[in-house]
């Protein structure tokens, strides 16, 4: 059986830089990815290239066996209703209120009724632990915690197949960053789908993965079960999980 | 630095910038024209851009046709054609002034609120959230905003026009002892439905430079708060440049 999101030898240039050159992953049903990376190696950007925010410059991206980006855009749009994203920033709309904006789909794409939708969205707020009272704040005025949780819960309603989550515990104390691991672990359960999620916080990975693997100079040049990342026996590996300047990865400040 | 080349380079760097533009206004008037059209954000768009902007138009207008009124006055006085006021001050007001003051205020007020929002919502990867949730930003977000503004702002000048006639009646009245019948009078025998009409038309195309603009710099800003505030510049900047070269061609064909 294929896999459920499968990318092939994606290359991106940007700014005159190759900054992916040949990234392969695949993740399955029910299966979690972390990909771990130092900043600016093109973590991101491996997102944005199957969401169809950039163009890849060569390679695939298949789901469910089929390839998104040789596809016409009305089927493309169709097969891209299966995919959630958590933005790194979060990207709530801060012109619209918390429950319009993780109903934003419901409302804007499905023709779901208003009435209905916040129906639905309090239930996704109940899900992520998000209090209803809430509702109808700005996004603004909800603590960076808080806005993950929105994000997470716009990320779901819609019961994706596919999930994205770019850096998820960024930014938050630890405590609610493994609230914030516990809820993915639990959502990706629940809607059964294929996670693929970027971090460079090792606890956080550790907790929410199944596999892991490493993007360094615009490759995947490790991959392995969370199990096996203390033995991997890969030195940039060992050197990012111990978090040392010293070793094969120079740190560029 | 040779010269001839840094010409040669801005000139292809302006053209380039002006077929981007095109294009991005090819691909606002496709959405405009295909459903789903985002009513509630239309109707948003229309009390931000249209009714908001009253006040703005309103107090522009008075004064202009008051300060044309005392110009034309004066001029008129070289060769005795003083009571020509009326007569002049409408047709400047609904061939040109309204509208292209109308439009540069507008610039400054619209353009530049477009440009910054929509900046800002794509350096916070709002606009990418949006694509991912399964909603086109070009329907959503930009062809209200186009329609809003093409819609809005003949209405606008229409109000300019009255305003601005009145301003200059006023003057006309209170210190250049008009008799107030006749410069109405004067004023409404002389205009022709082609006058207002060449001015809407000039309204309408300017109300789609100035949300279109907004929108096309606002769209592909990058770079946090310096790029969103440089999108801001360029779109008002943009516009007004726009706005002028477009009222010469309009009024043109319409002379001929
Ligand atoms: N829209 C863009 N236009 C031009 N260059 C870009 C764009 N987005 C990213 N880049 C460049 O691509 C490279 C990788 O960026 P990316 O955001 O994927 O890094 P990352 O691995 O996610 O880093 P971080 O951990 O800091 O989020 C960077 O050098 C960045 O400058
Ligand atoms: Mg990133």
């Amino acid at each position: 059986m294929a896999a459920k999101l499968e990318l092939v030898g994606i290359k991106k240039m940007l700014r005159g830089r190759q900054v992916l050159d040949g990234v392969d992953i695949d993740v399955n049903e029910r299966r979690s990815l972390v990909i771990i990376g130092g900043s600016g190696q093109g973590k991101s950007v491996t997102l944005k290239c199957p969401l169809g925010l950039m163009k890849p410059d060569a390679g695939q991206v298949l789901v469910d066996g089929a390839d998104v980006t040789r596809m016409p855009p009305e089927i493309r749009q169709r097969v891209m209703r299966k995919f959630g994203m958590l933005f790194q920033g979060g990207a709530l709309f801060d012109s619209l209120s918390v429950w319009e904006n993780i109903a934003f789909r419901l409302i804007n794409a499905d023709k779901v009724s208003r009435a209905d939708a916040r129906e639905r969205a309090i239930e996704a707020m109940r899900k992520v632990r998000l209090s209803p009272d809430f509702a109808d704040v700005r996004p603004i005025e909800l603590s960076g915690g808080m806005q993950k949780r929105a994000g997470l819960a716009r990320a779901i309603i819609a019961k994706p197949d596919i999930l994205f989550f770019d850096e998820p515990t960024t930014g938050l104390d630890p405590i609610t960053a493994d609230a914030i691991n516990d809820l993915i672990v639990e959502m990706v359960k629940e809607l059964g789908c294929a996670a693929v999620s970027i971090t460079h916080d090792m606890a956080s990975a550790r907790k929410i993965a199944d596999e892991i693997a490493m993007l360094h100079n615009g490759k995947i040049v490790w991959r392995g079960p969370t199990a096996s990342l203390d033995t991997s026996g890969n030195s940039m590996v060992d050197q990012f999980v111990a978090g040392r300047a010293e070793g094969p990865i120079q740190a560029v400040v | 630095m040779n010269p001839f080349a840094s010409i040669g380079r801005g000139t292809i760097g302006m053209l380039s910038e002006i077929g981007r533009f095109s294009a991005f206004a090819g691909r606002a008037i496709a959405a405009v024209f295909s459903p789903p059209l985002f009513l509630g954000q239309f109707l948003r768009q229309c009390w931000q851009i249209g009714y908001l902007s009253l006040p703005v138009i309103g107090i522009t207008a008075v004064f202009i046709g008051a300060a044309l009124a005392l110009n034309i006055y004066v001029g008129g006085a070289r060769f005795n054609a003083e009571q020509f006021v009326p007569n002049i001050v409408v047709l400047g007001i609904t061939r040109e002034l309204g509208p292209v003051l109308a439009g540069l205020m507008l610039a400054g007020r619209v353009s530049a609120g477009i440009a910054a929002e929509i900046g800002t919502m794509r350096v916070t990867e709002q606009i990418d959230a949006m694509t991912t949730l399964s909603t086109d930003p070009f329907r959503y977000l930009i062809a209200p905003r186009v329609l809003a503004a093409t819609l809005t702002l003949p209405v606008l000048v229409l109000v300019a026009d009255i305003i601005g006639v009145m301003g200059g009646y006023l003057v006309a009245v209170n210190s250049l002892d008009f008799n107030g019948a006749t410069y109405l009078r004067n004023t409404f025998d002389f205009v022709e439905a082609q006058d207002v009409i060449l001015g809407l038309v000039k309204a309408g195309v300017f109300g789609f430079i100035i949300a279109a603009m907004g929108a096309y710099q606002g769209y592909h800003s990058s770079g946090g708060a310096l790029g969103v505030g440089r999108a801001t510049t360029n779109a008002v900047v943009g516009s007004i440049v726009l706005i002028l070269a477009v009222n010469y061609l309009i009024t043109a064909f319409f002379v001929e």
